[in-house]
């Protein structure tokens, strides 16, 4: 008798299957349009040149050791990264009512919110507390809540799927109806999986609501500088929100811009009301920390943190976030185009219109298993495909196939 | 019938201060130094109290802020020199050249880690030739060191050890033991375990306590260098223990965060854990490359669960990665790597293992220079618990006034509760740590 006897098999993690799948394929035709990773023109992993630099600047400093961090993390990496974030000239880090903890990754960021919210939030008990998720998002934003103990857990209006685009009425309907002190989680930009940002003036707005109905601001910003290629434009909401006073966190990743996926390399920046609150949010983080992983890796945040705080390195680190970024919209381009010489059914204007590295392509469930079974092209179930996975040498075949299962399955 | 003026003393001071702040955003600026305003009551986090320094890396906070020449940090367990200077094993050094030379990408690892890792991590608590390796009846995870390990551990249990809610810890034990376990939902019990009468183990009391505990209850064992005390059971004991465990059908999670560290020699180190799995305990356990490897920072460790088979350990393996997922997704590349280069190139393990053995005799030369100061300075106190006493800490059985005073005079860093990191004393600061002891133990 086991004491793990009743111990179910659990279903695996859908994204990671999927990539599992892709391996054992054996068509040499196959496309891998599932996990999140930048690929290269060429559909290999791309470890950024100035990440290669600053490993061997690493690596010839002896003065380094592999003593532990603080709680927190690396300092010089927490500050950089929210300058990253809110801005050099930030009034909001200007004023010392921005702190940051360093974490294992976007996801690392987003669990140390989460559980510092439903401990602290709104009285010490945020359990009951509606979290609310945009339909669709990243399926880990579910877990990451769920497990730090909310246990309602609800869908805001955000993508429409008849025209294929943001659906601000029912955004901003269910941010009216929320009740009040509900905590939203935003994109940042990108928005995972649709590629669906809000306008400037659309943001204006869920901010007005979001302040109106005291509502709690969660940013999960794992895509900076990834969607336009410009980190300022890619940042314009959070700061836009630190303006309009509100007190936030914003869990960063630096996973996708930074090419540094295994190294979880992740900040949560916490915006407060001014320094002696932030003081004590921190010293309440640490206590989470301290039971979590006690401490964070400092492999990987000191790469960021010695790019960040270089100006050359930090400048070259722009210039290879752009080639990624630019990479991505000329392969949308090339889609979008491709799509219409074939007059594939529907319109296909969201491929260009979407940013960042996803795009929701609209495809539904059977259309997805019929790529998958009969084109060894693997995307998510949800029609989401990763536009890293298209180079010039496969977009053809992708495009075709697209336009063959469109055709052939409703 | 309501007033304009009820409605303005209905609303709650929170609403009345944003409206001000909206006031004063829309002007352009907003300052929260303008004093009247209560800043916490227009804070979400107004409620949010000053959480206490952690009580071991606390220490080393305090340390840093000492501006004395003489100052010592024998609070947190890394190990130092004989300058007192971290120190980079050098297999490690050479397995970080081994890798930079490899230019390997960066993808992500798989949740439960990189492969050459665990099997290699699960070998060398397990041994080599263990039939739990063979049978593949083991699932081992990468984890963020002990600490994420433990947290594993603990919310698996939590989750799926529904026949018991105890965890019994031994007294005194690591203290982030209890938070950790606390958090994942767990009742925190305890069993003898240190004789302060003698500064050793108190062998009865546990046995007494451990027969006593319910059924299917949680034990938790440090399977070698106790931390916090050095104080270990000798190998008869240990069987004793097995036997009376086994009796009491308890579960027994072993946390190993020493491998190597104890004794010098690793399978000796791993010999508790080895006899229970033998016996036919199906443990849970918690490694650390920490201080073995000297990777602190890079956070490596593992988690194990000894299952009936390899099918279930497929089943608890699954399960195992639904809890990780939305904790960190998958685990950090660069320690793993350099540890599983280490174990698993013959040449760098060969090093390994004598840098091991190293450190383990310098704090065992430490231990007997410090007896031997205490006695020169004059101490009539019986000081032979710090020869006897093994691993990186040494439980002094100072008094928290007297540790205050050690603190406060003499500018040594350690824990309240009278436990030294030997790792911390070298040759040249044993004489003025033995004469600070004496000074407030005299």
């Amino acid at each position: 008798m086991s004491l793990f006897g009743e111990v179910p098999q659990a279903t695996p993690v859908a994204v990671f299957k999927l990539s599992n799948d892709f391996k054992e394929d054996a068509n040499p035709k196959k496309v891998n349009l599932g996990v999140g990773a930048y690929r290269t023109d060429e559909g290999q992993p791309w470890v950024l040149p100035v990440v290669k630099k600053v490993e061997k600047i690493i690596v010839a400093d002896n003065s380094l050791n592999h003593e532990y961090l603080a709680i927190l993390g690396l300092p010089e990496f927490r500050s950089s990264a929210s300058k990253i974030a809110l801005g050099e000239d930030s009034p909001a880090i200007q004023e010392n009512r921005v702190g940051a903890v360093q974490c294992l990754g976007g996801t690392g960021a987003l669990k140390m919110g989460a559980e510092f919210l439903r401990r602290w939030y709104n009285g010490n008990d945020n359990t009951k507390t509606p979290v609310y998720v945009s339909a669709p998002t990243w399926e880990n934003h579910n877990a990451v809540f769920a497990n730090a103990g909310f246990e309602d857990i609800r869908p805001y209006k955000y993508w429409d799927a008849e025209k294929r685009g943001l659906d601000l009425d029912g955004f901003l309907g269910d941010l009216e109806s929320a009740p009040k002190h509900s905590i939203f989680v935003l994109h940042a930009c990108a928005h995972n999986p649709t590629g669906t940002d809000p306008t400037h003036v659309e943001w204006m707005q869920v901010a007005e609501v979001m302040k109106r109905r005291k509502l709690f601001v969660f940013f999960d910003s794992a895509y900076q500088g990834f969607a336009s290629g410009c980190l300022d434009k890619d940042a314009w909401a959070v700061r836009y929100f630190v303006t309009q006073g509100f007190e936030m966190f914003c869990a960063q990743s630096f996973s996708k811009n930074f090419g540094l996926y295994n190294e979880r390399v992740g900040n949560l920046t916490i915006v407060a009301r001014d320094s002696d609150n932030l003081k004590r949010v921190l010293s309440q983080m640490e206590k989470i920390v301290r039971v979590t992983w006690s401490n964070p890796p400092s492999q990987g945040a000191r790469l960021v943190a010695i790019t960040l705080n270089t100006p050359e390195l930090f400048a070259e680190w722009k210039d290879n976030v752009k080639s990624m970024a630019d990479r991505v919209l000329l392969m949308r381009a090339s889609l979008q185009a491709k799509l219409q010489a074939l007059e594939t059914p529907g319109t296909w204007d969201h491929i260009t219109q979407q940013i960042g590295m996803f795009s929701f392509t609209g495809l539904n469930p059977k259309q997805v298993e019929y790529m998958i079974k009969e084109r060894s092209i693997y995307l998510m179930a949800s029609g989401r495909i990763n536009m890293c996975g298209l180079t010039t040498k496969n977009i053809d075949y992708v495009a075709e196939s697209i336009h063959e299962t469109v055709v052939n399955v409703q | 019938m309501l007033t304009a003026f009820s409605v303005i003393l209905r609303l709650d001071s929170t609403m009345s201060l944003l409206k001000y702040c909206k006031v004063i955003s829309s002007i352009g600026t907003f300052s929260p130094s303008l004093g009247v305003l209560s800043t916490r009551n227009s804070s979400w986090w107004g409620g949010v109290q000053m959480g206490p320094p952690d009580p071991i890396l606390g220490v080393s906070e305090a340390f840093k802020r000492d501006t004395s020449p003489k100052k010592m940090n024998l609070g947190v367990g890394a190990y130092r020199d004989d300058h007192g200077k971290p120190f980079v094993l050098d297999c490690v050094r050479k397995a970080e050249a081994l890798i930079s030379s490899k230019q390997l990408d960066k993808e992500y690892l798989a949740i439960g880690g990189l492969g050459d890792f665990t099997k290699s991590c699960a070998q060398l608590a397990l041994g080599a030739d263990s039939e739990v390796l063979k049978s593949g009846r083991n699932i081992t995870v990468q984890t963020i060191s002990g600490t994420g390990s433990l947290c594993i551990g603990a919310n698996f249990l939590s989750r799926f050890h529904s026949a018991s809610r105890d965890v019994y810890l031994p007294k005194p034990s690591w203290g982030n033991h209890t938070p950790i376990f606390r958090d994942a939902g767990m009742q925190l019990k305890a069993y003898r375990y240190y004789d302060p009468s003698t500064c050793g183990f108190d062998f009865s009391g546990a046995l007494d306590d451990i027969s006593k505990m319910p059924e299917k209850s949680v034990i938790m064992l440090h399977a070698c260098a106790h931390n916090p005390t050095g104080v270990d059971p000798k190998p008869e004991q240990w069987k004793e223990i097995a036997d009376l465990v086994k009796k009491r059908d308890l579960l027994v999670f072993f946390d190993m965060a020493y491998q190597g560290f104890a004794s010098g020699d690793i399978d000796r180190d791993a010999w508790a854990v080895r006899h229970f799995i033998e016996q036919g305990h199906n443990i849970v356990l918690s490694q650390s490359f920490a201080k073995n490897m000297g990777l602190y920072g890079e956070r490596v460790g593992g988690f194990t669960v000894v299952c009936n088979d390899a099918e279930e350990a497929k089943r608890v393996e699954s399960q195992l990665k639904i809890l990780i997922r939305p904790i960190y997704s998958n685990p950090p590349m660069n320690g793993a790597r350099i540890a599983a280069a280490i174990l698993n190139t013959p040449d760098l393990y060969k090093i390994w293992l004598e840098e091991v053995h190293g450190m383990a005799n310098r704090i065992i030369k430490m231990r007997e220079q410090l007896a031997v100061n205490l006695k020169n300075e004059g101490s009539t106190h019986n000081w032979q618990h710090v020869i006897d006493q093994i691993g990186m800490f040494c439980f002094t059985g100072l008094k928290p006034e007297q540790v205050e005073r050690l603190t406060k005079e003499f500018s040594v860093y350690m824990t309240k509760d009278g436990r030294i990191s030997m790792a911390g004393v070298t040759s040249g600061n044993v004489g003025y740590l033995a004469h600070g002891i004496h000074t407030v133990t005299k």
